[in-house]
């Protein structure tokens, strides 16, 4: 690109040339210099030109006629890889913007047709609302004599529809299988144990700076607090709000708590892999076996012999109070499993 | 009562048991106790179906001491009991073909997990099978999500990472829209019994009430499955997904896991939205055209592709398609014979995957046309397989696809309409499409070349040769003796409704 011809004279030049030391004499001096190779370039290439007519002359015509075939060949090339790369220099952009305007139109279309629908649905909380049954109903009436608890939901989640609720739990127990087959890092049986980035892994794990003192006094306070508070929960589940789901939650985030202030060496006196193992197998196991037996007997309608106990008191429910403490404990477990996993890779 | 109505509930709890036992065994342990699950809960359905034929109804189990609208139940009828018996006894096949290669395939430390996903699959294919519950059946659902991704995962390459993240966010999403529908479905009718919802459904539906929820309900339980199953436009995990986990995954997540959603859905239409008003929403032209869009389409993809394991993963696509048009007709003959696909085609697709991973055994591990050249002489059980499976996917007499073909086709004939004509239009040509790749697949593994693979020492081993001869011996099975089968299906619908 040839510069514009005030060029030499803008203050940015200016600058520069106050700069560098030079004057704009040097300058005119070395653009005239120049401008004299280019002249005589110029005569060179002249002179090639005519030399190449001359030679092209000695040419006969068929040797001309298969030049113009090449030359033809090579605009059909040029003219095929434009053609054949389209698709990734451009197409690929296009597709993309309009994969995204297309994406934002789907979703504004899913979208005001669920609120569309809900504005068509019965109003909320009405007495006479179709979901106002006679199933509600018996919830509602029968629960605390049925099943014992004065919790109604966990009456129901654990007690009406405990096969729902055994299923949720074994959806959690995959899940942290799923995470376990992605994350962990098998140091100890690995394949080649001179695998230097899990040897790395395993020092980092081991090594990690864990003197944060602020964070291990609160910790020190409130890792027991925490737990104590989740026990609460899941005992009286049957009681009060809350159950397995929710107080396991809790402990769970003691045990990341105390994990993160002590490190891993402390936590895994108590939750190492063997123990995982045992803690997450025996509750569901527990789970199935006790659900198995009330459902069989319930299905053959034979007496359970589970006595439900005094409403209100802290042993009663039947077999709800168990299974409250096993759903906590699986809870809990994969939880701080979880992230043990994505920290590190396992326990 | 009976003893054997207790059986469809064994069968879920010690599958759940057992997976969650699988968890701390060595592998071998893991495997055999899933073995011996599997065969367990064989033995159990068949025996279900046979209880069911005989008494000629279907009965309910209450699970647990409260009644059904109040509590859980599951529900066996006939068509409960094939679909249970398939299931279990392609999962054992699937399961014995691809032994081999799970050690191959996946991390020795990690082995027993894959059982651990196993077990819990069967579960919930049992319980999708069995429930007579809208719940219950999401519960499972999530159950088999997961499962199915973590049976993609487990291979642990950058591919199958790949495929399960997609498998992951298009299944995730056909969840949520299952979810929203059956919520929505809920605030409507206050029920979860699927009975009890069919009813409710029926009034509302008769008195004209709440049509717009009602068709958006209808709609987004149809897409959400049709996702989860790869329905056409929805069919971008598939060729991962089932081209690069191991051999077992691949023939499970393609005969058992889609199919069990389709069978949800017919089970929807029949027991919650009711067939009537399931055909009256229109959205049956919907799973017609998607079907056989989804017929062209996925054949076409298929005659493009040079890896064999992808190839066959795209005709899982056309094969969707049949099935969905299949149920598009809107007929009872349209039913029975979608029904009777999901049975060939799992026989089938199952066979070719396992037989596809013995071939590029002895191949050196690859899966290309070209390196598979002449791969028919040197694992020969796997060949005459792939050849059986082709010959059936194409729709060749005596095998399994011929009859779901003939099927198809004769519902097609009876609609007396315009999808007379484009079904048996597209019929015939997504045939022809189906012969040109699997036929070429066929004569590429027969054309004697790549002498350089050849190892005299190689045994197919007895498990893999075992897994093939049953997949054989099914799919002539359900190619020469379809009519008992073809009763059954049609019995048990009729006891849907």
């Amino acid at each position: 690109m040839k510069p514009r011809s005030d060029y030499e004279h803008s203050w940015w030049r200016r600058l520069v040339r106050f700069v560098d030391g030079e004057t704009l004499a040097d300058v005119e001096k070395r653009e005239e210099e120049a401008g004299e190779n280019d002249a005589q370039s110029q005569k060179l290439a002249d002179t090639m030109a005519e030399q190449l007519f001359e030679q092209e002359e000695k040419y006969d015509r068929a040797d001309r006629k298969r030049r113009l075939e090449m030359e033809h060949e090579k605009e059909a090339m040029a003219l095929y890889d434009k053609y054949k790369n389209w698709p990734k220099e451009h197409g690929v952009k296009i597709f993309g913007r309009l994969y995204a305007v297309m994406a934002v139109v789907l979703c504004v279309i899913i979208i005001t047709t669920l609120l569309v629908t809900v504005s068509y649905l019965p109003e909320f909380g009405h007495a006479d609302n179709p979901n106002n049954n006679e199933v509600v109903e018996r919830y509602n009436e029968k629960a605390l004599e049925e099943t014992g608890a004065t919790n109604i939901v966990a009456g129901m989640i654990l007690d009406y529809r405990a096969f729902d609720t055994l299923g949720e739990s074994h959806v959690l127990f995959i899940a942290a299988v799923c995470v376990m087959i992605l994350l962990r890092l098998d140091i100890t049986k690995g394949k080649n144990p001179t695998d230097t980035k899990r040897l790395e892994e395993e020092n980092d794990r081991l090594y990690e700076p864990k003197n944060d003192k602020i964070l291990q006094l609160s910790a020190r306070i409130l890792v027991p607090i925490i737990i104590l508070f989740g026990i609460y929960v899941i005992l009286n589940g049957h009681l009060s709000p809350g159950g397995g789901f929710s107080g396991g939650a809790i402990i769970g985030a003691g045990l990341i708590l105390y994990l993160n202030a002590f490190g891993f060496e402390k936590a895994s006196r108590i939750m190492n892999r063997k123990n995982y193992a045992v803690i997450s197998v025996v509750p569901l196991l527990f789970y199935a076996l006790a659900k198995g037996y009330s459902f069989f007997t319930g299905a053959n309608h034979l007496e359970s012999g589970i006595p439900k106990g005094t409403p209100g008191a802290i042993l009663s429910g039947g077999l709800i109070l168990p299974l409250n403490i096993c759903v906590g404990v699986v809870v809990a477990c994969t939880m701080y499993h979880f992230y043990t996993l994505f920290r590190k890779g396992g326990m | 009562m009976d003893f054997i109505r207790n059986f469809p509930f064994f069968c879920i709890v010690l599958a759940l048991a057992s997976g969650v036992i699988s968890s701390v065994l060595r592998p071998k342990a893991a495997k055999a106790l899933s073995f011996i699950l599997i065969s367990f809960s064989c033995i159990c359905s068949f025996c279900v179906l046979y209880y069911t034929v005989q008494t000629g109804e279907a009965f309910t189990y209450m699970m647990g001491h409260f009644p059904a609208p109040w509590g859980n139940e599951i529900r066996a009828g006939v068509l409960e009991g094939v679909m249970a018996s398939f299931f279990s006894v392609i999962m054992l096949l699937a399961l014995l073909g691809g032994e081999k290669y799970l050690k191959a395939d996946i991390e020795e430390s990690k082995q027993n997990l894959y059982f651990v996903l196993v077990n819990l699959l069967l579960s919930s294919l049992l319980a999708l099978v069995y429930t007579n519950d809208l719940f219950t059946a999401y519960v499972f659902v999530e159950i088999n999500t997961i499962a199915a991704g973590g049976l993609i995962m487990i291979r642990s390459n950058g591919h199958s990472m790949l495929a399960a993240t997609k498998y992951m966010i298009m299944s995730l999403l056909g969840s949520g829209l299952l979810l929203i529908g059956i919520t929505l479905q809920y605030d409507l009718t206050g029920h979860l019994l699927m009975s009890n919802i069919q009813e409710s459904i029926g009034e509302l539906a008769a008195h004209g009430e709440y049509t717009v929820p009602l068709t958006v309900i209808i709609g987004l339980i149809s897409v959400g499955i049709a996702i989860k199953s790869a329905l056409f436009p929805f069919h971008a995990w598939l060729a991962d997904a089932y081209g690069y986990s191991t051999a077992s995954s691949a023939a499970i997540l393609s005969s058992l896991v889609s199919k069990a959603y389709i069978f949800l859905l017919i089970k929807i239409i029949y027991r919650v939205i009711g067939t009537g008003v399931f055909w009256d929403s229109k959205i049956t032209n919907v799973f017609f055209v998607l079907g056989v869009a989804g017929m062209l389409f996925g054949s076409i993809s298929a005659i493009k592709e040079c890896d064999m394991r992808r190839m066959i993963a795209f005709s899982s696509v056309a094969q969707i398609g049949y099935i969905y048009m299949g149920l598009g007709f809107g007929t009872k003959l349209g039913v029975t014979a979608a029904v009777f696909h999901i049975f060939s085609h799992a026989a089938t697709k199952s066979m070719l995957f396992v037989a596809c991973r013995g071939l590029s055994e002895v191949s050196g591990n690859k899966k290309d046309f070209s390196d598979l050249k002449g791969s028919g002489f040197r694992n020969r059980i796997a060949g005459v397989a792939f050849t059986v499976g082709a010959l059936s996917m194409v729709g060749v007499p005596l095998f399994a696809g011929f009859i779901s073909k003939l099927y198809l086709t004769s519902a097609a004939l009876e609609t007396m309409s315009l999808k007379m004509a484009v079904g048996v239009i597209v019929l015939a040509v997504s045939t022809i499409l189906n012969a040109l790749y699997f036929i070429r697949a066929v004569i590429s593994i027969y054309t004697p070349r790549n002498e350089h693979y050849r190892d005299a020492a190689f045994r197919p081993g007895m498990t893999f040769c075992a897994g093939m001869v049953c997949f054989i011996a099914i799919n002539f099975l359900l190619g020469l003796a379809s009519h008992p089968l073809i009763t059954a299906i049609e019995q048990g619908l009729q006891m849907f409704s």
